[in-house]
């Protein structure tokens, strides 16, 4: 490759470049400073700010960065960089900085203040995999990244030493974690093996041939979609989430239900559409390689995911095990989205997701505060809390309520997209599934409605002071769930901007 | 058809909207001043929709007061509100309900009085829009906004059973309206291939919605449908209803019997049956028979509560049968008689909660057998019984006679049902409610004395009288000339009825008439 290449690929790479300093000046002041700790998280927030400056740039960028203009016949590379893209990034950075904040004030990260350097490191580390993830259109990167994320990501699962649960959960991930990328090595060997390439494009473009083995990419395509869906914790690839969300510091819980399953989705959604599209009608909809049905297959998985979820969630008792559950939930309403395959049901996606960022952010932050404050997240000690904690127990309602998805709350207009883009597709049963879905969920959600608001308190109301930060945190988080609710047009305009896929 | 903007609806809208926020700011120790406020928005609520009833043009088929504003462009979405005869009825009676619930719990609400009244605030502001609103997405973000302040009346100011019962209250409903928000999308979609954009607007609908396909139709007006169901409640969808009910604080129950029940019956004559036609008059004889069965059923089942409360709760599902009934027999007298039948459960089952609500908060018990005679100790307490469950009952020169007569008189002659059996069927329900209420009566106001204590009874207070007097003044005019409210509804109950007759796709045989 031409240095002049390299060189011209920097600029596509500058939010990458930005978190690589950060995370190294982390490194750095970390040995420097010794004791001093207070500088690691201000190194990292200004890392993801200056990241930050650089994806909006990407917003109207479109190209490849490590082009092979070697190939004649198509000018592709292994860094794709466009606005949908960019759209999951500023997801992520979104969740990076309110997790540094949230980390601010958990008692948990306090409590390992030595290892401090370690925490922000990691957290650097896995905000790179995640924006190398999102823009990955070799199969060499796809996996490389990924497991860049999955690597960061189990150590920061394991980060409360002391507690039992904690390392539990890292050994579960850890374990799940190498199967599921096996799997996805095994899958990216035969896709390898059948066309030559890691270049997603240039797959795509040898995969137009009628010779093709279906069988064979079928089970790779399978395979792929394995490692993947272990990261957005589709079932049935979804067992280790409950145990990791339960036993990682809440911090971690929130991060992973964020950031990390933006990163799987954007992955998936490329992957898909890159590999194994032929065409986009006028309407908008895909037009998919006949080899591999993947509507139905992501159909399937989507129904499987959120009934699953929805049904285990029943029977929590843990405010992060139910949130974990929750999330697998939202995980499958969102598969639903995507097994539309049309710009429509991509921007109800792009919506969806850029709504559960906060709902979902919110409501772990909240569950964080009060566990610093009563020490305990299971539902039998929220008793009560609506009474103890007003302002607590009335936001997190809020989230809860658009968790459930009720207008005139931003999670109902999440739904309502995604609904839409179902019935224009004509998959109405799906929609209507998804439907019933949400009625279970209703019960779980108002469990706890119920137990803070309906319940008698247990302990007599104690004074529980909410620092200026966390305050403001939570406007933050709450502002839009309400905003968006009443006025989405927004959102809905964001998104739009946000469905270009390089590629046909 | 007014086409300019007329804001008054949205003033209506915004009174206890804001009345509700301001009430955030008021110290929750000032208890009194919290309920004073709480009352006067809700009175002020009530003199804007006596304005906009003083300004109503009966003569005029379409909708008045129209004000529509683009929400959102991208699908379509406005925010879009007005009213016809049938909905300013609705309106009034929630506006008037609304103080009387209030002024009600004064002595009955205890704790957290700012939340209750907060609640009860808000869901006003979810009634009125449910009955103003000219939109499909607009009517479900009200439809579905006022769950949660129900959910939380029930919940935190119920009785024993309060927690069970407000979450199967919460589920049920729930339920129902997620299937209409699939057919309104469906609808939605539906439309965007005629007109070339998604729309939620119902007076476009109107015109798209008769041809949907047949198949389609019957799976959408089954979905609007059972959501409509659930909420009346339908016989066989009410077993919410009398855990609801019973565990509900009074202002709650008058609330629930006297308005949320109505927005089911509302939205059959204002959505199902326009939007649907074909289907709702396939749907009509099935439905028809339902409504009996919850007419009879509703009735034998309250004979035996020994709860009064419970009681009043079943007479309810009978009631409420008589208005789906009148409205699937679609003549003018029949949906004029449901219109006008919805008012009088809101009026009789109100004063029924709230004298039963009333009798509770000094004894603490709604047993019937523990009562009996005290029609010596408090007179005028049970003189007020008597008038309200003969209103109930429907005693001619009351209300409830003229609404069960105009029904069983349309569904008598209605072309679409075509079978007097109907008539007679739901005819014996006026007799079995007569029994259970006379004798509900009998029990507990006549006879012995059973318990000591009842002795030691006071009779209604001033304000007590003050709550019962303007709901009687109603149930004695509506019974007496009825025309003030019939003339109302009038032209727009035609409109309704040709919406769904004079259909291309309605096969009835009108010559049968």
């Amino acid at each position: 490759m031409e240095f002049h290449s390299i060189l011209n690929s920097l600029t596509y790479l500058a939010p990458e470049i930005t978190v690589s300093a950060a995370l190294i000046l982390v490194v750095l002041f970390d040995l420097i400073l010794g004791k001093n700790k207070k500088a690691l998280p201000v190194i990292a927030l200004a890392g993801m700010v200056a990241a930050s400056f650089f994806v909006f740039q990407q917003m109207t960028f479109n190209g490849f960065a490590f082009s092979k203009v070697s190939q004649p016949w198509i000018n592709v590379g292994m860094i794709t960089v466009d606005s949908f893209g960019a759209f999951f990034k500023s997801i992520v950075i979104l969740a990076t900085v309110l997790v540094i904040f949230f980390s601010f004030s958990s008692e948990e990260i306090k409590k390992s203040f030595d290892r401090l350097g370690e925490y922000y490191t990691l957290v650097l580390g896995m905000v790179l995999g995640m924006f190398l993830m999102i823009s990955a259109s070799d199969l060499l990167l796809v996996y490389l990244s990924l497991e860049l994320v999955s690597l960061s990501s189990y150590v920061l699962a394991g980060f409360t030493k002391l507690r039992e649960r904690s390392s539990e959960a890292a050994l579960k991930y850890i374990i799940y974690g190498a199967v599921s990328s096996g799997l996805m090595l095994f899958g990216i060997s035969i896709l390898f093996g059948m066309t030559g390439s890691t270049n997603l494009y240039v797959i795509n473009s040898l995969l137009q041939a009628p010779n093709i083995n279906h069988l064979a990419l079928a089970f790779a395509g399978i395979l792929i979609f394995a490692g993947i869906g272990y990261k957005i914790s589709a079932a049935p690839f979804h067992f280790w989430t409950p145990d990791v969300y339960e036993g990682a510091p809440i911090t971690i819980t929130a991060f992973l239900s964020v950031a990390s399953k933006a990163a799987g989705f954007a992955l998936l959604i490329r992957f898909v559409k890159i590999t194994f599209i032929s065409g986009v009608a006028p309407s908008g909809h895909w037009q998919m390689i006949p080899a591999f049905p993947w509507k139905e297959f992501l159909i399937v998985i989507s129904i499987l995911t959120m009934t699953l979820g929805n049904f285990s969630a029943l029977w929590q008792t843990n405010l992060k095990r139910l949130l974990a559950y929750s999330s697998i939930a939202h995980a499958g309403y969102i598969l639903m989205g995507i097994a539309v395959l049309s710009n429509q049901g991509l921007i109800a996606v792009l919506i969806y997701f850029g709504i559960y960022a906060f709902m979902n952010l919110g409501a772990f932050f909240i569950v964080m505060l009060i566990a610093n404050k009563i020490g305990s997240e299971e539902l039998e000690d929220y008793k009560g809390l609506g009474y103890t904690m007003p302002f607590l127990g009335v936001t997190f309602g809020m989230f809860l309520v658009s968790l459930i998805g009720l207008p005139p709350s931003a999670g109902f207009i999440g739904k309502l997209y995604l609904f839409i883009a179902l019935v224009d597709a004509k998959m109405i049963v799906v929609a209507v599934i998804a439907l019933l879905n949400t009625v279970v969920s209703l019960y779980y959600y108002i469990k706890v409605l119920r137990e803070m608001f309906l319940a008698k308190p247990a302990s007599p109301s104690t004074a529980f002071k909410l620092s200026p930060l966390s305050l403001i945190l939570i406007i933050v988080m709450l502002a839009p769930v309400v905003i968006f609710g009443v006025y989405f047009n927004p959102i809905v305009e964001f998104a739009k901007g946000c469905v270009t896929i390089l590629g046909l | 058809m007014y086409m300019e903007n007329n804001f008054l609806l949205t003033y209506l809208l915004l009174i206890p909207l804001l009345g509700s926020l301001l009430l955030l700011f008021i110290n929750k120790e000032k208890e009194s001043l919290i309920r004073w406020a709480g009352f006067g928005i809700a009175l002020l609520a009530f003199i804007l929709s006596l304005v906009i009833y003083l300004r109503f043009d009966p003569g005029q088929s379409g909708f008045q007061f129209v004000n529509k504003i683009t929400w959102i462009s991208k699908i379509n979405v406005s925010y879009h509100v007005g009213i016809d005869g049938i909905s300013i009825l609705l309106i009034l009676l929630t506006t008037f309900l609304t103080p009387i619930t209030l002024f009600s719990s004064w002595k009955s609400i205890k704790k957290k009085v700012k939340e209750f009244t907060f609640f009860m605030l808000l869901l006003e502001v979810g009634m009125i829009g449910v009955f103003v609103s000219l939109d499909l997405f607009l009517f479900y973000v009200f439809w579905e906004a006022m769950l949660i302040p129900m959910y939380f009346i029930i919940g935190i100011w119920g009785g024993e059973q309060r927690i069970y019962a407000s979450v199967k209250f919460f589920i049920y409903t729930m339920f129902g309206s997620l299937l209409m928000l699939v057919s309104i999308i469906w609808l939605g979609v539906y439309a965007a291939s005629f007109t070339g954009t998604f729309t939620t607007n119902l007076l476009d609908l109107y015109k798209i919605g008769p041809g949907v396909p047949h198949q389609i139709q019957v799976f959408m007006f089954l979905s609007f449908f059972i959501s409509f169901a659930i909420k009346v409640p339908l016989f066989p969808f009410h077993t919410w209803l009398p855990d609801a009910h019973v565990q509900a604080p009074t202002a709650g129950s008058v609330i629930l019997a006297g308005v949320l029940l109505k927005m089911g019956t509302y939205g059959i004559i204002r959505f199902c049956l326009p939007l649907f036609p074909q289907s709702a008059t396939e749907f009509a004889p099935v439905i028809s028979v339902l409504a009996i069965i919850g007419i009879i059923y509703g009735a034998l089942v309250a004979m035996v509560q020994k709860d009064m409360k419970k009681l009043v709760a079943y007479s309810s599902v009978s009631h409420l049968g008589f208005v789906v009934l009148g409205i699937f027999a679609m003549t003018t007298e029949a949906v004029q008689g449901s219109v006008i039948q919805m008012v009088n459960h809101g009026l009789s089952t109100g004063a029924l909660f709230l004298l039963v609500g009333m009798i509770y908060d000094r004894t603490h018990t709604r047993e019937i057998s523990n009562y009996g005679g005290i029609a010596k100790i408090i007179p005028l307490f049970s003189f007020a019984l008597m008038f309200a469950s003969l209103s109930s009952m429907g005693l001619p020169g009351l209300n409830g006679f003229v609404g069960e007569f105009l029904i069983l008189l349309g569904s008598f002659k209605s072309p679409v049902l075509n079978s007097w059996a109907y008539t007679i069927f739901a005819a014996s329900g006026v007799i079995f409610a007569a029994v259970y209420l006379l004798w509900m009566y009998q029990r507990v106001v006549f006879g012995e004395v059973k318990h000591q204590n009842l002795f030691s009874l006071k009779d209604l207070e001033k304000r007590e009288i003050a709550i019962l007097i303007p709901i009687f003044i109603f149930i004695l005019w509506i019974g007496i000339y009825p025309g003030t409210f019939l003339k109302l509804s009038e032209k727009s109950t035609n409109t309704v009825i040709q919406q769904v007759l004079v259909n291309p796709n309605t096969d009835v045989k009108v010559a049968k008439q």
